[in-house]
């Protein structure tokens, strides 16, 4: 098990947001998130990833605890994600986004950077190059030098997941990779997600396109008022009671 | 329509100062040189001229070798002038750390720019300390200043830490204004001696605009050093997006600590350097207005570029001090420009890289 969620809780005044979750990830799995709008996923996301902390439950990564850990702690344990609404460092270029995923991986400090030293370069060397090589991997190493703002939509959901990868996550948690992209941008991704998945990578995606979910996933969890009404293979889910309720309403019994 | 607006607003607020006629006039010069700006720019385009191909390294050493000659060219009144601009460029560099870099909106810096020149104030006329010594006892002190002053940038964000800075800034000033019987209050210390360098002392101008010369470089090179640097680059990502910044694994709140002690370091510097040029200190050359006139400097130049810094800093320095003649609407022109700023080039004279 990579990843293990005990009973988490989250409440924001008298709302909860998500009440008493579990479940557990195996490693090397693409695991789906789904619900209606405002079943709690992107507050389960926070939660994990230290954005949020959580008012009760447990959460422990590769058996070792790391509730509410700071984000960056989390992710120095290899925890990495991508957000709903982008947040690439818009006035930076593309490669100096994902130099900045290499953040962790690397220690130089500030006075071997003001004397120049051979470590200090050798160490830039590197993390340039594998910036280069995690572009390439997310199709834009053509788009290096151009500032991330100035980028299409598409292309700036991989520079996140390009960015997400270079801090060398063992789980890597995207945030509606598929949302706004065209039919053809969409497939691309799940390509990108299964190259993820193939590279040894656990991925948790929360998503709202069922092409995607039904299309990749090894295992979906279904949210509905942030409780936990469902988990299960993609099949399982397909045929569930609870599941076609919560999206499409209760059948009038005539 | 927007243009001749704003040409009629510029003409109606001067005219407290230059009367009716000298407004229209005003507005009519305005209005002829944008024609003029215009017709040349058109002309220009249409002959395209040949590009000249734009070289760092040459225009960076053209600068500093204009720079080492031109004490000799000089009256000492512009040396005078120069090693003032060299000191708020040291500032200015310290500042652009926390407001350039790391997007940390901190109205307080002049209260570094005190400490330290209140520390070498005092350490040299005191405890008889040489200029030197008292460098070394002074760079730690301010940057710890920096650290201890740090911890209200963790929780406020925006607006609420310019208040909160601006408050502590305020607040270093009054304590140097009311402490008496250490920094003699509003009287100010005195007789703080030249630096001796060698055995040879520095008291002429054009020593001193040397030391300060080399100090600049020293600060930008060190500057231009870290910004290419992955501590710059952390710094870079908390400006764009904290909460992103956090999840790539930066520790935001160790970074925000290490930019306000760093750039306190420069503010430290460049308040020892003015202290030893002065030979003398009061609490009024570190008001709130000082603070203003630095953000003012790197936000004209360029958030986070350092030749931006630079030369914001110049032109804040020098043009007040070119236009003493027009004394009446030094700061009128001043005002003047940074609003043209605002409007045709709001990212600064040099874009950030």
């Amino acid at each position: 098990m990579i990843l293990e969620v005990r009973d988490l809780t989250k409440i924001f005044g008298g709302l909860k947001a998500i009440e008493e979750v579990s479940f557990k990830v195996k490693q090397g799995i693409i695991l789906s998130v789904i619900g209606p709008n405002g079943a709690g996923k992107t507050t389960l996301f926070n939660c994990l990833t230290g954005v949020l902390s959580s008012t009760r439950g447990r959460v422990l990564f590769e058996g070792a605890d790391a509730t509410n850990k700071r984000a960056h702690e989390i992710t120095a344990k290899g925890v990495a994600r991508t957000f709903q609404n982008i947040r690439v460092f818009g006035s930076m270029t593309v490669l100096e986004n994902v130099m900045i995923g290499q953040h962790l991986r690397s220690k130089e400090g500030l006075f071997t950077a003001i004397l120049g030293t051979d470590t200090f370069r050798k160490e830039e060397d590197e993390i340039r190059s594998k910036a280069l090589e995690y572009l390439e991997f997310a199709g834009i190493q053509d788009y290096a030098d151009t500032l991330a703002e100035n980028l299409p939509y598409g292309d700036q959901k991989r520079l996140e997941i390009a960015r997400a990868l270079a801090t060398e996550p063992k789980l890597l948690l995207l945030d509606e990779p598929a949302a706004g992209m065209n039919p053809q941008e969409t497939w691309e991704l799940m390509e990108l997600i299964k190259r993820i998945r193939e590279w040894g990578k656990t991925v948790i995606i929360i998503e709202h396109d069922m092409k995607v979910v039904m299309g990749i996933s090894d295992r979906i969890i279904v949210l509905d008022h942030g409780v936990k009404i469902a988990e299960g293979t993609p099949d399982e889910i397909r045929n569930n009671p609870y599941v076609i309720e919560a999206y499409l309403g209760k059948e009038e019994v005539g | 329509m927007k243009k001749i607006l704003f040409m009629l607003w510029l003409s109606l607020l001067s005219m407290p100062f230059m009367g009716i006629k000298g407004g229209a006039y005003l507005f009519l010069g305005i209005c002829a040189s944008y024609g003029l700006y215009i017709f040349l720019a058109n002309t220009f385009d249409r002959i395209k001229l040949p590009a000249v191909p734009f070289n760092a390294k040459i225009a960076t050493t053209a600068a500093i070798i204009s720079a080492l000659i031109l004490p000799f060219l000089m009256k000492d009144y512009y040396t005078d002038i120069a090693i003032l601009a060299g000191i708020y460029i040291i500032l200015a560099l310290g500042v652009n750390i926390v407001i350039g870099f790391s997007g940390l909106l901190h109205l307080g810096f002049a209260a570094f720019y005190g400490i330290g020149a209140y520390s070498n104030a005092l350490l040299t006329t005191s405890l008889g300390l040489d200029f030197w010594s008292a460098l070394v006892l002074t760079l730690p002190l301010t940057s710890l200043a920096g650290f201890l002053l740090a911890f209200p940038s963790l929780r406020l964000r925006g607006d609420y830490l310019a208040i909160v800075t601006l408050g502590f800034g305020e607040i270093i000033r009054l304590v140097l204004n009311n402490w008496d019987s250490v920094t003699r209050g509003p009287n100010g210390i005195s007789n703080i001696p030249s630096p001796v360098l060698l055995g040879f002392e520095i008291g002429r101008l054009t020593h001193y605009y040397y030391l300060v010369f080399g100090f600049v470089l020293i600060a930008a090179f060190v500057v231009k050093r870290v910004q290419r640097s992955r501590t710059g680059r952390a710094w870079l990502a908390i400006r764009e997006d904290e909460t992103a910044a956090e999840s790539m694994g930066i520790n935001t709140r160790k970074y925000k600590y290490m930019a306000l002690t760093f750039g306190a370091f420069w503010a430290g510097l460049a308040g020892a350097l003015f202290a030893s040029k002065m030979h003398f200190v009061s609490p009024e050359s570190f008001t709130f207005m000082e603070s203003v006139f630095v953000v003012c400097m790197i936000i004209l130049g360029g958030l986070g570029s350092v030749p931006g810094v630079i030369l914001g800093s110049l032109i804040l320095v020098l043009l007040p001090e070119l236009l003493r003649d027009f004394q009446l609407y030094r700061m009128l022109a001043l005002g003047v420009g940074l609003v043209l700023m605002m409007i045709f080039r709001p990212d600064g004279l040099i874009k950030k890289s």
